[in-house]
């Protein structure tokens, strides 16, 4: 293929992304598709510590959680407008995942893994808790407004919410590019497969690793609060075990350490439960009178399959008929 | 004060399951390094079975004999089919095969059995409490089995052949294969053992907490605890870490954090261990060279 040509298409992807549906989707069709994006840059973020760092982590549906809540109760209590509350989800966020990630230096794989992974079991828990009931609305949760379209722009509120979902995730997906296309970015992937060769080349493994941490937590925070304002509602349940693993799952099909894996990543985690309902329609043929076949089976046993199959996840099965044609 | 002791027995009771659990985890991660993050379904998955046995009018206790060796045989073909081909694969790798199983077993479970919480039987009789009051009879029989399995998995590392192969195969594979140890076989074994102490502590727990897909997600986090508490290298200190953690979570749960930030309790002990003492009261500092 031309290199022109490859070097453009994720900017034509993004405009094609951008155009298309506002001329021809529904609003449910525009409220999935803003999903997408969603759950691509939180996707994004897991894949920065997971995929490029190595640092496995179950538990970042918890930073998904506290950019929803920290965008939830700064526009129900404080009535301040949705788009001003990105930034301070960001900062939030990133602050928590580095206290998070300071002993998350001292933890090699598996121990990250289980301290995340008791995290994300908790989170629910501690969004419940009677202390913060005031601001968080407790088991209730908080119930959001849609926001309008600015400057009179001939938008309904979906298509308007979906253009500016899609615009804070192509500026998130250039940072991650630039980030991981440079020096930071080989310094993340040497930490991941030679630690001590990447400690001896002078790379300060603890600060970086923080550092991934950070920025992973913060681009998933902001994912949260995309989501919490497209939904219009948070409450402690939506942020379980299930939401943690969805991502990780994403990750792992869409591909680790890969840009492009992320937005396939998005889009599994959105339409698993619509492959898991036609199949559920299939086996009710079969055998009428069963259950509806729960989403969870299906990712599982994508994310085992992958495993076996292709590790890589379906960015590496693009590379690889990337390559052949060339 | 007599509330107090109230709290510590159940807190006895509760760890000996949290223990039970921890063994189990311990006994994996000592052969492969792995933390099984599906062994609380597995056991979910094997009390459900007993549930449809004696609800199809197995007696209880037949129940349990036909469960434990069936979750044996479970846990082995898991090794055999998914781990074994990981064994040299990367961290990411058995953490997505363990997620994954966690995701269907849980999924399986509720689309066979639904998702609403069932009354699981307890073979010890409702009856009056024993002791004064102190200790409800599932309680007690509960422990008593726990204890039993603990004693028994003990005796067998320690006084039979196969115990000590399975030891040898676990601390070092090499060597172990030199001497004619079919390390293969032991770790299936390994993992068999594993979801059958998974088994009865599911059977045990369900009682008390009832019977839902997701009844072990909470069991395992403590299990997780008292297993990093204890040291995650060492088999004994994870079972004492186990009953600590029931001890703990009960006596927090009842006078300073109260029931609904009972979980969190887990997650402050498992960093807190991890950021003072990664290897754990018991555990030995793993030294690697480079």
């Amino acid at each position: 293929m031309n290199p022109t040509f490859l070097r453009a298409f994720p900017w034509l992807f993004f405009v094609a992304a951008a155009v298309l549906p506002i001329l021809g989707a529904s609003d449910y069709q525009l409220l999935q598709l803003t999903l997408v994006v969603v759950y691509a840059i939180a996707v994004l973020g897991l894949n920065l510590v997971t995929g490029y760092n190595g640092q496995v982590s179950l538990g970042h549906g918890a930073f998904y959680a506290i950019g929803a809540y920290t965008t939830a109760i700064l526009m129900d209590k404080w009535g301040i407008p949705y788009w001003a509350t990105l930034p301070v989800s960001a900062v939030v966020c990133a602050g928590v995942g580095f206290l998070i990630g300071l002993p998350a230096l001292r933890l090699g794989g598996m121990y990250l893994a289980l301290t995340t992974f008791a995290l994300a079991v908790a989170t629910p828990q501690l969004l419940k808790y009677k202390l913060f009931e005031e601001y968080t609305g407790g088991v209730q949760g908080i119930s959001l407004d849609k926001p309008e379209a600015p400057f009179g722009l001939p938008l309904n509120p979906d298509q308007w919410l979906y253009l500016f979902s899609l615009a804070i995730g192509g500026v998130i997906f250039l940072l991650a590019s630039n980030m991981v296309g440079g020096r930071i970015g080989r310094a993340l992937r040497a930490i991941r497969d030679q630690p001590t060769a990447a400690e001896a080349m002078g790379i300060d493994l603890a600060s970086f690793k923080t550092r991934a941490f950070a920025v992973s937590a913060c681009f998933t925070g902001v994912s949260g609060s995309l989501g919490a304002i497209a939904i219009q509602f948070v409450a402690p349940d939506a942020f379980g075990v299930p939401k943690s693993l969805d991502f990780f799952t994403g990750m792992v099909v869409g591909g680790g350490a890969s840009i492009g894996g992320a937005v396939m990543g998005g889009i599994f985690i959105e339409f698993v439960p619509n492959i898991a309902d036609e199949l559920s329609r299939l086996f009710a043929q079969i055998a009428p009178g069963i259950e509806k076949l729960p989403p969870g089976a299906i990712s599982g046993a994508i994310l085992i399959a992958f495993m076996f199959l292709m590790p890589g996840g379906l960015a590496s099965l693009l590379r690889v008929i990337n390559r052949k044609r060339r | 004060m007599d509330g107090l002791i109230h709290q510590i027995v159940s807190g006895i009771a509760s760890g000996g399951i949290y223990a039970s659990v921890a063994l189990a985890l311990v006994m994996i991660y000592q052969a492969t390094h792995h933390v099984n993050f599906a062994q609380g379904e597995m056991a979910m998955f094997s009390t459900y079975i007993a549930l449809t046995l004696i609800q199809a009018g197995v007696p209880y206790w037949v129940a349990f004999i036909i469960v434990v060796p069936v979750s044996f045989l479970m846990g082995a073909v898991i090794q055999r089919v998914l781990m074994e081909p990981l064994a040299k694969a990367p961290v990411l790798a058995s953490v997505g095969v363990f997620i994954g199983l966690l995701l269907v077993f849980n999924s399986i479970a509720g689309w066979i059995f639904t998702y609403t919480t069932k009354p699981f039987p307890t073979p010890f009789g409702e009856g009056k409490p024993l002791l004064n009051g102190f200790v409800s009879r599932h309680e007690l029989g509960s422990t008593m089995i726990t204890l039993v399995v603990l004693l028994s998995i003990w005796a067998f590392f320690r006084f039979t052949k196969l115990g000590l192969a399975m030891r040898a195969a676990a601390f070092n594979p090499v060597s172990s294969r030199l001497v004619g140890v079919p390390v293969d076989k032991m770790l299936a074994l390994g993992w068999g053992l594993a979801a059958a102490i998974g088994a009865i502590a599911g059977m045990m727990v369900a009682p008390v907490v009832f019977l839902d897909p997701n009844m072990m997600a909470g069991v395992l986090l403590y299990a997780f605890a008292g297993a990093l508490l204890g040291g995650i290298t060492n088999p004994l200190g994870a079972v004492i870490g186990g009953f600590a953690v029931g001890i703990v979570e009960n006596i927090l749960g009842a006078y300073v954090v109260g029931t609904e930030l009972k979980l969190s309790v887990a997650l402050f002990i498992i960093v807190v261990v991890l950021v003072l003492k990664p290897a754990g009261l018991f555990g030995k500092t793993v030294v690697s060279r480079v």
